[in-house]
């Protein structure tokens, strides 16, 4: 006989579910616009360290001559991206999930210490309710991340009409930079967080899609007033 | 869910089994969602080359940004010294080599039928005006660069085109018909919108489009078509290359 102890309201998990394809979807439809013209580097002067991107890489993923069916892809989902969002932002503010989300005094240091112990540095992991400060960062910088993405992603698509905004964001060209460095900031999320929940385990899996985690009865459990315990048990 | 309720092995294998059911069926329908609407066949049409449902997006997104559109809202403009020397050279469509500048006229029909041909005199002895813009390509770069001409607008008052500019698009082609535009009157008639004649101060390179292209700056670049050859109104969408091979057509910035 085990407990069943709540772990991912169904609202987040759909609008997780939802944002994956549809961020996937933006990133590849992106990437179709960008290849018409693939300027950015990382380097200095004239030495370039990587090239976004190389040509095999847009081979292997079928990118070339496709600058039109891009934009119609990136403009047909870029309202689903828009509203799973902004939906996601009302929900985790009105259910209260905010607090459990959004990092507090000392959170940095304590991130610190979760990545320590996640390169297996240091033994012990911060105590926490149901997210660690490292997880509390990323995942309240992704969301700060997926607003900068509509801004800057408004700004160029309606340079002149939201002028205001572009001139605020550093202008046209600096506002496509910083659209194109977030979407490679998405992409570096993602991988973390797959190794992150292949880290975690299947258990941890489990409750995106199902909602819930199992927990031995409380008896087992000592002492038993510590409620806080056992959400303890369910980091990561 | 009371988290102090015992649940079996059975039960909990249960209520996950759902679940993941739950799941693989939405995401099932999802995949197959997408590669349903990927694989619908473009509409070659006059809707233009993508999916309809998509077209029906790129037009509603039109319809909502469209509203933005002011004539008060200008592209931002640049000093002299900020344009470029040499523009960039992007697009040949409908610059034949065998075009004769010295017979050129541009052919405007008018409400009634009749076309109106104009000499590049009377279009220069209209008023001039010089912007000096960020040129952006649909293919995603930009260019500040210089140009001359006589606004749209002024050139439509001045060939007394009201009844034509109360309509809701205008369409112009190039004089072999290679290359066509259209696009939204308010759009045409905002007040940076020129036909244009000069670059950098001095009459058009053939491949910039001598005798007369558009410069639009509320628009990508593919609406700024060169060497116009008619110009006419419509309050349907008139025809439009790059629509018909899939991009929005109202191309708006």
């Amino acid at each position: 006989m085990k407990r069943l102890i709540k772990k991912h309201p169904l609202a987040i998990r759909w609008f997780h579910w939802i944002n994956f394809p549809v961020l996937t979807l933006m990133v590849w439809s992106g990437l179709l616009i960008y290849w018409a013209n693939d300027v950015y580097r990382l380097g200095f002067g004239d030495t370039t360290l990587l090239k976004f991107f190389p040509k095999s890489f847009y081979f292997a993923l079928h990118i070339p001559f496709r600058l039109g069916e891009g934009m119609a892809w990136h403009f047909f989902f870029m309202w689903l991206f828009f509203l799973n969002g902004l939906l996601y932002v009302l929900y985790t503010v009105i259910s209260g999930e905010w607090k459990l989300l959004l990092p507090g005094r000392g959170a940095f240091a304590e991130a610190w210490l979760v990545i320590l112990h996640d390169l297996g540095i240091r033994k012990a992991l911060p105590a926490c309710v149901k997210y660690n400060s490292a997880q509390k960062i990323a995942y309240t910088a992704i969301i700060i991340m997926g607003v900068g993405s509509v801004a800057t992603g408004l700004a160029i698509y309606k340079p002149v009409q939201f002028g205001w905004l572009c001139a605020f964001l550093g202008g046209y060209t600096f506002a496509r930079i910083i659209h194109f460095v977030l979407t490679i900031g998405y992409c570096l999320f993602f991988l973390v967080h797959l190794a992150q929940v292949a880290r975690a385990g299947w258990k941890n899996f489990q409750s995106i899609i199902t909602g819930f985690e199992t927990a031995p009865p409380p008896a087992i459990i000592t002492p038993v007033e510590e409620s806080n315990k056992e959400e303890i048990t369910l980091t990561n | 869910m009371n988290e102090d309720k015992l649940y079996t092995e059975k039960q909990i294998r249960r209520k996950t089994f759902i679940s993941f059911g739950i799941f693989s069926l939405l995401a099932a329908s999802t995949i197959k969602g997408w590669f349903y609407l990927k694989n619908l066949p473009p509409d070659n049409g006059l809707r233009g080359a993508v999916q309809e449902p998509v077209r029906k997006v790129l037009d509603f997104n039109e319809t909502v940004f469209d509203k933005a559109l002011s004539n008060d809202h200008l592209a931002k403009t640049y000093p002299l010294e900020a344009a470029v020397k040499k523009p960039r050279v992007n697009g040949d469509i409908g610059l034949d080599e065998t075009f004769n500048p010295s017979t050129w006229k541009l052919a405007v029909t008018k409400a009634s039928g009749d076309i109106v041909n104009i000499t590049l005199d009377e279009i220069k002895s209209l008023p001039k005006t010089e912007i000096i813009f960020n040129f952006k390509c649909i293919e995603g770069w930009s260019q500040v660069t210089h140009w001359g001409g006589v606004k749209f607008s002024d050139f439509a008052a001045a060939f007394h085109l009201n009844n034509e500019t109360a309509m809701k698009y205008l369409g112009m082609a190039t004089p072999d018909y290679e290359y066509y535009v259209g696009m939204d009157m308010p759009s045409a008639l905002h007040p940076q919108t020129l036909l244009c004649y000069e670059m950098n101060g001095k009459p058009l390179p053939v491949n910039q489009g001598y005798p007369l292209r558009m410069i639009i700056p509320v628009k990508y670049g593919v609406k700024s078509i060169k060497r116009i050859g008619t110009l006419y109104f419509d309050n349907e969408r008139p025809a439009d290359y790059w629509f018909e091979r899939g991009y929005d057509y109202f191309s708006g910035l």
